[in-house]
């Protein structure tokens, strides 16, 4: 059995329709798992179930293999940073670290020991008398950090706990964060909407959409194999076209031109999706299979490159590229999905 | 500049407009004459030792101050859980209730007062000083959960979840974490509701009786028989004392604590 185990786990807010239905999540002593997905899909409601905060209407929460569901908050010794960080703006940096191990009255030459010890590992030397008021954004979020692992909590849980800093400092602190991690070799549960920060520190990704989780697995895997159309669309993936199996590799569209594609699945039919990133443009006269044309809708300039939405016999089809020969709107374009990038759902 | 300089003058007239009554009070005082008089002839002292002799005056205020304090008191432990509740909790019907706690402050105090009078003396025959008690708390409740229910509303209720997640229980977190960071608050509506409980007058009018008398009703009991300056100089005693008081909480929490 798993390190930490949720099973069939729903809750409801209002007795009538669940936040969550039946979700279940294993996690592996010492990983860091995200739970990822838009706002409303669930991750922050798992995170409180797991955090004492929510007790479910059914379901088990199991953690190294003793039954927490109905331990309450302040007896399951987890270290949380909240969103807000939730800082004691009326106690000193020592105070605020050093008070989960007064709560549990240990001598005072400890505590002093053990906040020093994490004050060094989290980089706030020398702030120790400062209050949070004088702190800045950064700064705040390693307090916050540091009074979670001061206590040496069998589970760390962040709840999108980079989103106030701004775009520099956030990826700062998500290598800090997974240094610490990794150095500790805590079992983190993190909780974001901003699929790059997550796939660059998580050992594992759960996609969640409307209470349950959609595809659990690696970040290269969800990157480049989602298994739903929802994970694909909420990774990247823009175009979506309806294909039906023939024969092998083969697959044809509705307009009856032939897409083949490296990874097939054995339904009949699906969808091919890919993104606009791995279309390439042809030259018009190329009649290959996996490619079709289209007219040119939109242009629009995104700084390293040009995206063009084009109207085509299968759809809208968006395409980045076409540096080298600028298209006008209404042009005719002919692109090519290759297929070693084509992903069915 | 030209603007500035209007709006300096109207500063200044508003200023006057508060100020001049309180400088009028204050001049009075010291007229020899025996009724009340502007401006003054001659110059005395004998109001004051007057009305620091007053038995009636002297014991009233003494009343008054332990009724204030009592009654705020007793608001500030009803109504800090009450505005907690409402401020944490989704509680049906939360619009309602925090309309009720207002209603006081909405309906006219002789209202109030002859209301009590009837249900509590008339009827039920409590004792003058408990109905009185029971008056004052009705008064000043409504300003203790609107002032300590909004500083409330400013506090990230997650810092409350960070010390519970660290081990401690919820009512311990309650007075370690919430209650430090809103003594802001309560301060102010302690302050409010003295002065609230302390001035009233319609309630109080209703409430008293033989032996029970607040100051601002025996100050019109006063002022009812006789108009002579010991009114003025018992209210500059009391001026000196609120402007003693309110140095003292500048010096320690300063008056911005106040108004937060």
């Amino acid at each position: 059995m798993a390190f930490l185990n949720l099973s069939d786990i729903c809750v409801s807010y209002d007795k009538k329709h669940n936040v969550l239905e039946g979700l279940n999540l294993e996690i592996n002593e010492g990983e860091l798992v995200s739970l990822l997905g838009p706002s409303g899909c669930g991750k922050t409601t798992t995170l409180r179930v797991v955090a004492g905060f929510i007790e479910p209407v059914s379901g088990k929460f199991m953690l190294d293999g003793e039954d927490l569901t109905k331990v309450p908050v302040h007896k399951r010794n987890f270290g949380l940073v909240f969103q807000s960080y939730a800082l004691f703006p009326h106690l000193t940096v020592f105070d605020n670290v050093a008070f989960g191990l007064k709560v549990k009255k240990m001598n005072k030459a400890e505590i002093e020991k053990r906040v020093m010890e994490i004050i060094e590992v989290c980089d706030l030397k020398g702030l120790e008398k400062r209050f949070p008021a004088n702190l800045s954004g950064g700064q705040r979020q390693r307090v916050a950090l540091a009074r979670a692992l001061v206590v040496e909590p069998k589970l760390l849980l962040l709840d999108e706990p980079l989103s106030n800093l701004d775009a520099k400092l956030r990826i700062n602190m998500r290598v800090e964060i997974k240094r610490l991690q990794s150095k500790l070799g805590i079992t983190t549960l993190f909780v974001t909407h901003d699929q790059e920060e997550c796939f660059s520190i998580s050992d594992k990704v759960a996609v969640m959409n409307g209470g349950v989780i959609e595809q659990y697995d690696t970040p290269e895997n969800i990157y480049s194999a989602p298994k739903t159309e929802f994970v694909a669309r909420f990774i990247g993936f823009e175009n979506f076209i309806d294909l039906s199996k023939k024969e092998g590799s083969a697959y044809s569209a509705k307009d009856g031109s032939i897409f083949i594609v490296d990874n097939g699945q054995d339904k009949d039919v699906c969808k091919g999706t890919i993104r606009p990133d791995n279309i390439t443009i042809v030259p018009l006269s190329d009649n290959s299979e996996n490619t079709v044309s289209g007219t040119v809708l939109v242009r629009t300039f995104l700084g390293k490159t040009y995206q063009y939405e084009l109207e085509t016999a299968l759809g809208k089809i968006v395409v980045n590229g076409g540096n080298d020969e600028l298209f006008e709107t209404g042009q005719t374009m002919r692109v090519k999905l290759p297929a070693n990038k084509i992903v069915l759902v | 500049m030209r603007k500035n300089k209007v709006l300096g003058i109207y500063t200044f007239i508003v200023f006057a407009f508060l100020m001049i009554p309180l400088l009028i009070i204050v001049v009075t005082a010291f007229g020899e004459a025996d009724i009340v008089q502007f401006p003054i002839k001659g110059f005395t002292l004998k109001w004051f030792s007057k009305a620091i002799n007053s038995q009636s005056f002297v014991s009233s205020c003494l009343f008054s101050f332990k009724l204030a304090i009592g009654a705020t008191l007793v608001a500030l432990l009803v109504g800090v859980p009450a505005a907690y509740a409402l401020a944490r909790f989704t509680v049906w019907g939360k619009g309602l209730i925090k309309g009720f706690f207002l209603s006081p402050t909405i309906v006219p105090g002789t209202v109030l007062g002859f209301a009590l009078f009837q249900v509590m003396i008339v009827k039920m025959h409590i004792p003058t000083a408990v109905g009185l008690f029971c008056g004052h708390f009705l008064i000043v409740l409504p300003y203790v959960i609107r002032i300590v229910g909004s500083s409330l509303e400013e506090f990230d209720f997650s810092m409350e979840e960070a010390a519970w997640t660290l081990g401690m229980g919820k009512i311990k977190t309650f007075f370690t974490i919430v209650l430090p960071n809103i003594t802001s608050g309560i301060s102010a509506a302690f302050l409010l509701a003295f002065i609230n409980s302390f001035n009233n007058v319609p309630v109080s009018m209703f409430m008293t009786g033989p032996g029970v008398n607040t100051m601002p009703t025996t100050l019109m009991g006063y002022l009812e028989s006789g108009f002579d300056p010991t009114v003025p100089a018992f209210s500059v005693l009391l001026m000196i004392a609120t402007i003693g008081i309110m140095f003292v909480v500048e010096k320690t929490l300063g008056i911005a604590a106040l108004s937060q």
